[in-house]
């Protein structure tokens, strides 16, 4: 694997003439927790799609993990965590994840170790056989991210992954993101407009109507912008008064 | 108040659902327009095969519109084979009359306009016998077309059932979900086909074996050749089903294709007699699945086909089942380009 987990290269896309995505570059350095922040409607979940080749460029070049995007075999690599949760409500939790599991071709006795551990990790093993659609907001979006961990992917991408998690959860969940970048070395991209999650990054992209307003590590962002703390970030960086 | 605001809301919403509305107001002219078309069709001319008919006789009977063929050698296989409604056998004690009866109530219409012609000197001279190639006399209309009524409802249910379903996995995202996997394209439609295609399997013995040995429904062929049309006819139904939905965004839209895809197809699936329509209506039947089906049904349950004399009507039951597969299987690029 090269020293970047994904590599955009000016990258462009338009629905019905509208740009969604003004060309743009950016690099994503293998074996880091990249943040994308941005407010909703910025281009953010397009970016994401391009990214797993579900929606097409209209110009530019996308490389992930040594693959040109799209590419099929590429897909077993990432997990991913749609922005909706993409569920089947009238299977329980664990029909769920033994169907993802079996899409990557798990083996039974893999598929059942991964199932184990990744219902653990976002604490759903008590609720696992119970329908899906008697579930909380909360325990939705963590069944959905044990779905993206499934298959132990290289590379991570999370489209919001914490909305509609109370604090401890999404604490405890942040945790366990840096652990799988730390211990497990997995490249992560996140998706969030939540300031407090946007310090825990490495990285950070700030995106907004479809251009990369700033880039660079969470203390280089606030000395730039001279602000104490990312909501200003965030403000002056979208050239609001403060 | 409150009940302007509801009534506003709704006409809100009906205005900014184009499709809902060229539906509501279309499709009544379409469905009325086509049931105008067969209803007003020129009855067909009845052709009659006369043997050993004297020439008075045969002036008689074109004089009343029928299309007569001497022919004094004509067995009941060319009758079959030429489709000719009757044959009148005049010997000089009786005088035999073989009717078709492919559509008994075109037999018992023939069979008044004959006496009619007859009288008054022939008829109460001679004896008469009749005879039937396919039904009896007591053929009523139900028996020719239930066979085909099997087939709609295989039709129908599945359309709808399958329709639904993969509209709801489109809506909910999880099928956006399942193609963020490696999982290819075409093993989702597979999946679909197989998963679906049993429960489809089911229903259709259900109403099969219903059909026969409860309604006691006329079969004369093998039971077995009709459990294959209607497994086909499943098969078609689930791949149109399938493909539609990706046109449709809600379940509401979905139950519009009926009046659009499943009411022209009984249209022309046997209930109406399909020869006494004009050739551009006969041709629009034809690019039909259900008019094959209907063909082979009929085939099979009344007039005791076999195999190879409905292999036609299968190869094109097949072959739209096929299109059907592949164009679901392209029409998933739109979630993801490979």
């Amino acid at each position: 694997m090269g020293e970047n987990a994904i590599t955009l290269s000016a990258i462009e896309k338009r629905f019905h003439q509208k740009e969604v995505i003004a060309p743009l570059s950016l690099e994503v350095p293998t074996g880091q927790l990249i943040g994308l922040l941005g407010p909703s409607g910025c281009g953010k979940t397009t970016l994401i799609k391009m990214i797993m080749g579900m929606i097409k460029p209209d110009n530019g070049r996308i490389q992930v993990l040594d693959y040109v995007v799209p590419h099929k075999q590429l897909l077993i690599d990432i997990g991913y965590m749609a922005q909706s949760d993409a569920l089947y409500i009238d299977l329980t939790g664990a029909e769920n994840l033994h169907f993802f599991a079996k899409l990557y071709r798990l083996s039974k006795k893999e598929r059942v170790e991964r199932v184990a551990y990744a219902a653990n990790l976002v604490r759903l093993t008590e609720d696992l056989n119970n329908k899906v659609v008697n579930y909380s907001g909360g325990m939705k979006r963590r069944l959905s991210l044990a779905i993206a961990l499934i298959q132990n992917p290289k590379l991570l991408i999370l489209d919001e992954p914490t909305v509609g998690i109370d604090p401890v959860l999404k604490k405890e969940i942040w945790q366990e993101l840096i652990r799988l970048k730390e211990k497990e070395h997995k490249t992560i991209l996140v998706t969030t407009h939540a300031m407090d999650e946007a310090e825990r990054c490495d990285r950070l992209a700030m995106l907004r109507s479809g251009q990369i307003l700033a880039q660079g590590t969470p203390q280089e962002l606030k000395a730039h912008y001279q602000a104490q703390d990312f909501d200003e970030v965030f403000l002056k960086a979208g050239g609001a008064i403060v | 108040m409150r009940i302007g605001a509801i009534v506003t809301r709704i006409i809100q919403q009906m205005m900014r659902d184009k499709r809902t509305l060229a539906l509501l107001f279309c499709a009544p002219l379409l469905v009325l327009s086509l049931m105008y078309f067969i209803f007003n069709s020129d009855e067909s001319e009845v052709t009659l095969i006369v043997s050993h008919g004297p020439a008075q006789l045969i002036e008689k009977l074109e004089a009343a519109d029928f299309h007569v063929i001497e022919d004094d050698n004509v067995t009941i296989t060319q009758l079959k084979d030429n489709q000719y409604d009757a044959w009148l056998d005049i010997q000089q004690k009786q005088t035999k009359l073989t009717l078709l009866n492919d559509d008994p109530s075109a037999a018992k219409a023939l069979q008044m306009k004959l006496a009619q012609a007859l009288q008054p000197e022939q008829a109460s001279s001679m004896t008469f016998v009749t005879d039937y190639v396919y039904g009896d006399e007591d053929t009523a209309i139900f028996d020719i077309f239930s066979p085909m009524l099997i087939g709609f409802f295989v039709f129908f249910f599945v359309f709808l059932i399958t329709g639904i379903a993969l509209l709801k996995e489109r809506t909910s995202g999880t099928l956006e979900r399942l193609l963020a996997t490696p999982i290819k394209r075409s093993e989702i439609v597979a999946g679909y086909l197989v998963g679906y295609g049993l429960f489809a399997l089911v229903q259709t013995i259900i109403i099969v074996l219903f059909g026969i040995y409860v309604l006691d429904i006329v079969h004369v062929g093998s039971i077995w050749l009709v459990l294959l049309i209607n497994s086909l006819v499943a098969l078609v139904s689930l791949s149109l089903g399938a493909l539609l939905s990706s046109f449709a965004a809600s379940e509401f839209q979905m139950m519009q294709f009926i009046p659009l895809v499943i009411v022209p197809q009984v249209f022309f699936s046997g209930i109406f007699p399909l020869d006494s329509m004009v050739e551009w209506l006969q041709n629009i039947g034809r690019i039909m699945p259900l008019y094959y089906a209907a063909n082979a049904l009929n085939g099979v349950m009344y007039k005791g086909f076999t195999f190879s004399e409905i292999l036609v009507d299968l190869l094109v039951l097949a072959g739209f089942a096929l299109l059907f597969i592949l164009l679901n299987i392209i029409s998933l690029k739109k979630y993801r380009s490979l």
